[in-house]
């Protein structure tokens, strides 16, 4: 068969990230490779152009602009400070003259004889985009920015909201099973990310962000709860800019649903580590997920961080669903289980809606043996 | 390259699609021209592979597998080079291929008034398969500043500037020309690339608008879009959008590169090439038609009436990545008013949401089918809503009127779609084509798109029109031998009358059946019937109103006499009256969507 994949959640306690951090326009960059940075080491600068100011000139003046004529006093590139005289024109014997002056400073970018409009570009607006993450500059892509390399623990979610938040790893729950409730939300948990279990309501979101949390990492959130904390409902599946207090990851989805022991597992052992968080989703093939990156405590420069280090999957190996390839259930009736899979039927097999698809058997925890469609299930990645 | 259509006998053709790259082998039998052969993998346009050839390779690759021909060369792996021309075991004549990967062509387009000119560049944009992220005109009640900071928070791959007819406003149009400078937008692809400006209006200013954005923007000249108040001019507009978006866009979109040199005949966008084919099954049949092509992220909706073309997308209206926007436009109670269950709203939503995250996942019990399907009447209602908004006769233009003009109250702007001259609806993508019973695709159409007279309901059968669209532009006659013979699935025809003052279980019409399985009866008021009348069957159907209101497509109270064809779903009685509507009381709309899909034979859950 033709290369048929299915693409999982990764999950691993080590793994080499690398995070392109790239300047919005041309600009400077700041370190070089091999520098070692932290989350809020500033490693390329750039000027965006400053806002183009029309000035209606023919429009102020009472005028047409075939009119104006000899009465702009100064020329396209010409810097201008604020209150400079743009257009004058002199009324009856030199007297009632009426004059433009400019708004604000700048450079006279155009002057459209069609509209008599004059547009004056504001000074540049520094812009600076930092690390992200603890690691080490692994590639300069120049003048645009840089690739930073991290190694140490690495965890993506299924869905999130809210931008880029550093904090230490700090365990709200006694277990993947149990719900973030308000009474598990520590006094001081001010800059932390906080790992939750199944659930989270939306009184336990506000009362973290009431404590400065950084981050909440759960299992998953109800639909009603995710509007309430956003204000408005969500409409496509583009997140990460939203203006939230904290950020918001799910491992697992919608609705009360364990976190998965690995995930769950894993993150108690990160305990009181420095974690790089991320909720900026983008569901499309090629999805971006959102994540946690914990570095190790070292930046071991030395231990394949380099360009490349870590490629895309590569084509026809990377996914490939075998006996025994851990997985999880990602739809209805069985969303959210977790087990293995025990067999791949070759044929096609008709489903309970009468579609005639190809499916897995998939051993359930519990030790059950259900038939799930392909499609509806996602591999455990490590 | 010059293709001659009596050489081929065995076409490729490949449609990029944002999710799937889907792979379609044509081959010309003695019985006349096939489809024969797909294949279908993840589109691969988007890291971590960013080369849409990878895609098409796996996908081609099923197509080698299922069909046992080889066709790509061995022996090179890093690009498409096919083994041509075809022989008996190997090989291929010609490979074409279509695109909606990446999210599509994506334009904005701006005009002085929205009702005129702005409208006819979103139109000129639509139809060359676009999807417009915004509209921008002098009186879309936006400050100069908004306008500024839209321009520059969208990442357009071409902008459509036009305004002003020939010799009409020149200070708006360059005032537009003007706001897109100091936005200065940036384009999606190519971080190199000077984002193409196409410029179609009053061609007085053509040279001072140029003398503003050349030097920033990709600028191109092109014939005013809108001349004249009477008429549009969109053909060159368009022309310069596909060779904009082939020159300019997809060469620098990852791999395309490799894509185009693929192929001799240029790569059409995918809603382009439906386009194509709707247009032309319309015109040999000489009828009106709607088309629809409901994805994952995107609804697309065609139009031929009255020799017209119109395309319109809903850019965020589709069954996975979009999902959560259907709910949101609809509201989860018009979702819910489709279920023949009591449903909790919460626990729907959080479903919704659940496949808008995974959405490559499939319902697998018949109440999560259920559920999808009633997202698609609501997607496809909202999508068709959109279209005849835009499908409209030209606005602003003055009309000579007689004094019977002036009683109708007949004004400039009206829509095209008259739903009682629409003789066939077709529709596409996976909820529809791959419905589990093509009998709930029928019903799906029927409600949401409230077909109004006589109409003929189809499906396409795997997803082909795009393929054969591009295919077309080699090879016409074979495109639409096989759109006949494998492509359109007749799902049946449809008799909705349209009545007012009936009252609830009176009678509407009385029919007469003459054909394979002959029947006759009385359509009441509300009630929706169908009969068996088998794929390929076709009978005459006699239809006598029996209250003077009631209009079958002859006019009200006029009997009809018609050949009608048969489908899946064969003959489709819908007494339920236009606009449809839905019972106010939740247990009666339960009781009704119950009743209507045991009239289509259709599977109720078992709780």
């Amino acid at each position: 068969m033709g290369t048929a994949y299915t693409p999982g959640l990764k999950v691993s306690p080590d793994a080499i990230v690398h995070k392109t951090r790239r300047l919005p326009v041309k600009g400077t960059v700041l370190v070089k490779v091999g520098d070692v940075v932290q989350p809020d080491t500033v490693v390329a600068r750039a000027e965006l152009p400053g806002d183009l100011e029309t000035v209606r000139l023919a429009e102020r003046m009472g005028m047409d602009a075939d009119e104006l004529q000899g009465s702009v006093k100064i020329s396209v590139g010409q810097k201008v400070e604020k209150g400079q005289l743009l257009a004058e024109v002199k009324g009856f014997f030199g007297f009632f003259r009426t004059q433009v002056n400019a708004p604000s400073q700048g450079t006279v970018e155009y002057y459209a004889e069609v509209t008599g409009n004059l547009g004056i570009r504001k000074a540049p607006v520094p812009i600076e985009i930092n690390a992200y993450v603890r690691g080490a500059v692994s590639e300069v892509l120049a003048g645009e920015g840089v690739i930073v390399a991290a190694r140490g623990a690495f965890i993506q979610g299924i869905f999130g909201v809210g931008g880029e938040r550093q904090g230490d790893i700090l365990i709200a729950c006694a277990s993947p099973a149990d719900v973030l409730t308000t009474d598990r939300i520590p006094q001081d948990c001010a800059g932390k990310v906080l790992v939750g279990g199944s659930l989270v309501g939306i009184d336990a979101l506000n009362k973290a962000a009431e404590r400065k949390a950084a981050a909440v990492v759960v299992g998953g959130i109800l639909n009603q709860d995710l509007r309430a904390y956003l204000g408005y409902d969500l409409g496509v599946a583009i997140t990460g800019d939203e203006n939230v207090p904290l950020t918001l990851i799910l491992t697992e989805g919608f609705g009360a649903i364990p976190m998965a022991e690995r995930t769950f597992s894993l993150l108690r052992a990160l305990q009181g580590r420095g974690a790089s968080v991320n909720g900026a989703t983008q569901i499309r093939a090629g999805a971006m997920r959102p994540e946690i990156i914990v570095p190790h405590a070292a930046v071991a420069q030395s231990s394949g961080l380099g360009p490349g280090s870590e490629g895309p999957p590569a084509s026809g190996t990377a996914g490939l669903l075998a006996a025994g390839t851990p997985i999880r259930a990602i739809r209805e009736p069985y969303f959210g289980q977790l087990g293995e899979v025990a067999d791949l039927p070759p044929e096609p097999v008709r489903i309970g809606t009468g579609a005639v698809v190809r499916v897995l058997r998939m051993k359930l925890t519990d030790g059950r043996v259900v038939e799930v469609p392909r499609a509806n299930v996602e591999i455990i990645e490590r | 390259m010059t293709v001659r259509p009596e050489d081929l006998r065995l076409v490729l053709a490949t449609d990029c699609g944002s999710t799937t790259t889907k792979a379609i082998l044509f081959e010309k039998k003695p019985e006349g021209w096939r489809q024969t052969f797909r294949g279908e993998a993840p589109t691969t346009v988007e890291a971590p592979f960013e080369d849409v050839t990878i895609g098409a390779r796996n996908a081609i690759t099923e197509v080698e597998e299922l069909s046992g021909r080889r066709i790509l060369d061995p022996a090179v792996t890093d690009t498409l080079k096919f083994l041509t021309p075809a022989g008996d075991k190997d090989g291929i004549d010609l490979y074409v291929s279509t695109s909606s990967a990446g999210g599509g062509l994506q334009m904005t387009v701006a005009g002085v008034v929205r009702t005129m000119t702005a409208e006819s560049a979103e139109r000129a944009a639509l139809g060359a398969g676009a999807i417009v992220m915004d509209v921008l005109s002098v009186d879309d009640r936006r400050k100069p500043h908004e306008r500024i900071a839209r321009i520059r928070h969208l990442r357009p791959d071409i902008v459509l500037l036009s305004g002003g007819i020939d010799g009409g406003t020149r200070e708006h149009v360059v005032e537009l020309a003007e706001t897109l400078l100091a936005a200065d937008p940036k384009p999606r692809f190519g971080r190199t690339l000077r984002l193409p400006v196409v410029y179609a209006g009053n061609k007085d200013v053509a040279g001072a608008v140029e003398a503003l954005l050349k030097e920033h923007f990709g600028f191109q000249v092109v014939p005013n879009i809108r001349p004249v108040l009477e008429r549009e001019n969109l053909g060159p507009a368009r022309a310069a959008i596909h060779e904009v978006f082939l020159t300019h866009v997809m060469s620098h979109a990852p791999g395309y590169d490799k894509l185009i040199a693929a192929s001799p005949v240029p790569i059409i966008s995918t809603p382009h090439a439906v386009g194509v084919m709707a247009e032309e099954a319309a015109r040999r049949r000489g009828i009106d038609l709607l088309a629809v092509d409901i994805g994952g992220a995107t609804t697309d909706v065609f139009s031929v009436c009255k020799t017209v073309f119109n395309r319109t997308v809903s850019a965020n209206l589709g069954m996975s990545y979009s999902v959560s926007n259907v709910l949101l436009e609809a509201g989860i109670d018009n979702i819910c008013r489709w279920l023949p269950f009591p449903a909790d709203p919460n626990v729907i939503q959080g479903c919704l949401r659940n496949k808008m995250i995974r959405p490559t996942t499939i319902p697998q019990d018949l109440s999560d089918l259920i559920v999808e399907q009633a997202v698609a009447r609501e997607a496809l209602r909202l999508a068709f809503l959109h279209h005849r908004s835009l499908a409209v006769g030209l606005k602003g233009v003055q009309q000579e009127r007689t004094i019977s003009d002036a009683f109708a109250q007949t004004a400039t702007g009206e829509s095209l779609i008259n739903m009682k001259d629409v003789s066939m609806i077709i529709g596409s993508g996976g909820v529809l084509s791959h419905a589990p019973d093509r009998r709930a695709a029928a019903l799906m159409i029927l409600d949401s798109f409230e077909p109004e007279g006589i109409t003929e309901l189809c499906v396409d059968s795997i997803f082909m029109m795009p393929h054969l669209g591009v295919f077309s532009s080699v090879h016409p006659d074979a495109a639409q031998e096989i759109f006949e013979h494998d492509c359109l699935v007749y799902l049946g025809t449809s008799v909705c009358p349209v009545f007012r003052k009936v009252k609830p279980g009176a009678p509407l019409l009385a029919y007469k059946l003459e054909g394979p399985s002959p029947a006759a009866g009385t359509l009441l008021c509300g009630a929706l019937v169908r009969m068996e009348l088998p794929l390929g069957a076709s009978a005459k159907l006699t239809i006598e109103p029996a209250h003077r209101s009631v209009d079958v497509g002859a006019g009200p109270g006029k009997p009809v006499e018609r050949t009608v064809r048969g489908g899946h779903a064969g003959l489709m009685l819908d007494g339920r009256g236009r606009p449809l509507v839905l019972p106010k009381s939740a247990a009666e709309r339960v009781a009704a969507n119950k009743r209507w899909m045991e009239a289509f034979g259709l599977e109720l859950p078992e709780k």
